[in-house]
C-alpha cells in the first residue's frame, strides 16, 4: 500500500490474431492499471465474437506515432512511383497464386 | 487450480441417469447459476470502468447459458411440459435451490436499497467465493455418471476457470489496494464468509445425486476451496474471519428476503407476458 493509487489507468493498445489470421492486428485500445489487466481486458473487450486466438497489448505511451503534418514529405513521394509495385512483370505459370 | 484427485468416475452404483433421478440436482445448479447471472447483471451499464462493465456482463451471460443448458436437461428429463423458460419463471422462491450468498445485493449487511449504494468489493469478493466452489464441482462433474451433465460440466469448467481468475485478480487488486479499496475489500469478505458454511451442508438432492453416480460430494471439495481461497486472501493481505453460528440453506429453499426481489424484476415480464417471443 506504499504506491499511490493512479487517478487514470494508462492506455494500452491491443493486437489481436485471428483464428485465420497470420499476425495480429490492431483493434482498438482500453485503459488498465497494468499488462496483466490489459490482457485481461482486452479478452472481453476484443473477443467476445471469437475474433481471436492470441492478444498482444502495448502501453500506448511506448508507440512511437509519424507526424500527420509530415505527411507530404513521408509519403507523397512514393506516389509517381508505380514501377514499385510488382505489376510489370509476367508471372511464370509454375509461380501459382500470388 | 488443478485441485482435484484422480480422473476415476465418481462413485455411486446407478450409471443410468436418466429418468427424473438427479433432476433436483440439476434445479439446484441451474437456480445457482440463474440468480448469480441475474444479481450480476444488474451492473451492466452501471460498472465502475467501460472494460469492467463489460467483463462482468460476460461472465453473467456465462451463468445465465450454464443454466440454460441445466433447465432444459432438467426439463426434458421432467417432462410433462415443463421448460427452461417455465422452470426459470415460473416458478417462486420457495422453489428455488440456490445458495443464499448468490442471491445477496451487492452490498455490505447494513447499507440501504439505492442502487447507488452498490460495492464492487461485494460482488467480486462472492464472485471468487462461488468461482472458487465452481471450479472444484465442474471439474468433479465431468466425471458425472450423468453424460449429459458431463457435457455442461466441461464446459462450464472453462468458464469458471476465467471467472475464478477474474475475481481472484481483483480481490488482490482491492485487498493489496489503498487504505479504502483493503478496507471495503474485507468488510465484504467479513459479511459474505459466513454464507459459504452452505456449501458444505448435504442437502437430500445433493445426497441423492452423490448415491447414485450423479453428483458430487461437496464436502470432499472443502480442503480444495480452503486452499485457493487463503491463498488468493494471502495474496492480496485480506483475513479469514472466524465463522459460527446460523448456516444459510437457501439450497434448501428457505431463502433471505432478498430473492423475493430478485426473482420480481426477473420473472415479471415472462409472467405479465407469458409465451411471448421478442
Amino acid at each position: 500500500m506504499n504506491t499511490p493509487a493512479l487517478k487514470e489507468w494508462p492506455l494500452w493498445e491491443v493486437f489481436v490474431r485471428s483464428k485465420q489470421g497470420l499476425e495480429h492486428k490492431h483493434c482498438g485500445s482500453l485503459h488498465a492499471a497494468d499488462a496483466a489487466q490489459a490482457l485481461h481486458m482486452a479478452r472481453d473487450v476484443y473477443t467476445r465474437r471469437q475474433e481471436g486466438v492470441s492478444i498482444w497489448v502495448v502501453p500506448s505511451a511506448a508507440i512511437t506515432a509519424s507526424n500527420p503534418d509530415d505527411k507530404g514529405e513521408l509519403f507523397d513521394p512514393a506516389a509517381d512511383k508505380i514501377y514499385r509495385h510488382p505489376t510489370f512483370y509476367a508471372i511464370p505459370d509454375e509461380v501459382g497464386h500470388m | 487450480m488443478n485441485a482435484t484427485q484422480a480422473s476415476a468416475p465418481l462413485g455411486g452404483s446407478a450409471p443410468n441417469a436418466a429418468g427424473s433421478v438427479g433432476v433436483a440436482y440439476l434445479l439446484h445448479l441451474a437456480d445457482n447459476a440463474v440468480v448469480l447471472g441475474q444479481r450480476n447483471a444488474e451492473w451492466c451499464g452501471h460498472g465502475p470502468i467501460l472494460e469492467e462493465d463489460i467483463a462482468l456482463a460476460n461472465v453473467s451471460l456465462d451463468h445465465i447459458g450454464q443454466a440454460r443448458l441445466l433447465y432444459q436437461l432438467a426439463a426434458a428429463r421432467m417432462g410433462g411440459g415443463a421448460s427452461e423458460d417455465s422452470l426459470a419463471y415460473f416458478r417462486d422462491e420457495t422453489a428455488f435451490r440456490n445458495y443464499t450468498l448468490l442471491e445477496l445485493p451487492h452490498h455490505g449487511p447494513l447499507v440501504g436499497y439505492a442502487a447507488s449504494d452498490r460495492d464492487y468489493a461485494v460482488t467480486i469478493v462472492r464472485n471468487f467465493f462461488y468461482g472458487a466452489l465452481m471450479v472444484l464441482v465442474w471439474d468433479a462433474l465431468t466425471r458425472s455418471a450423468d453424460t449429459d451433465l458431463a457435457a455442461i460440466a466441461a464446459k462450464s469448467l472453462k468458464e469458471a476457470r476465467y471467472h475464478l481468475h477474474h475475481a481472484a485478480d481483483w480481490v488482490v487488486r482491492l485487498g493489496d489496494g489503498t487504505d479504502e479499496s483493503h478496507a471495503r475489500a474485507q468488510a465484504a469478505v467479513d459479511h459474505l464468509f459466513r454464507y459459504t458454511e452452505e456449501f458444505w451442508l448435504p442437502s437430500p438432492a445433493e445426497t441423492e445425486a452423490v448415491a447414485s453416480g450423479i453428483g458430487v460430494e461437496v464436502a470432499s471439495l472443502r480442503a480444495a476451496w480452503d486452499a485457493l481461497v487463503d491463498e488468493t486472501l494471502a495474496e492480496a493481505t485480506l483475513s479469514r474471519p472466524a465463522v459460527r453460528g446460523y448456516v444459510p440453506e437457501g439450497k434448501l429453499g428457505r431463502h433471505s428476503e432478498h430473492l423475493g426481489y430478485l426473482l420480481g424484476e426477473m420473472q415479471g415480464l415472462a409472467r405479465a407476458h407469458p409465451g411471448a417471443t421478442w
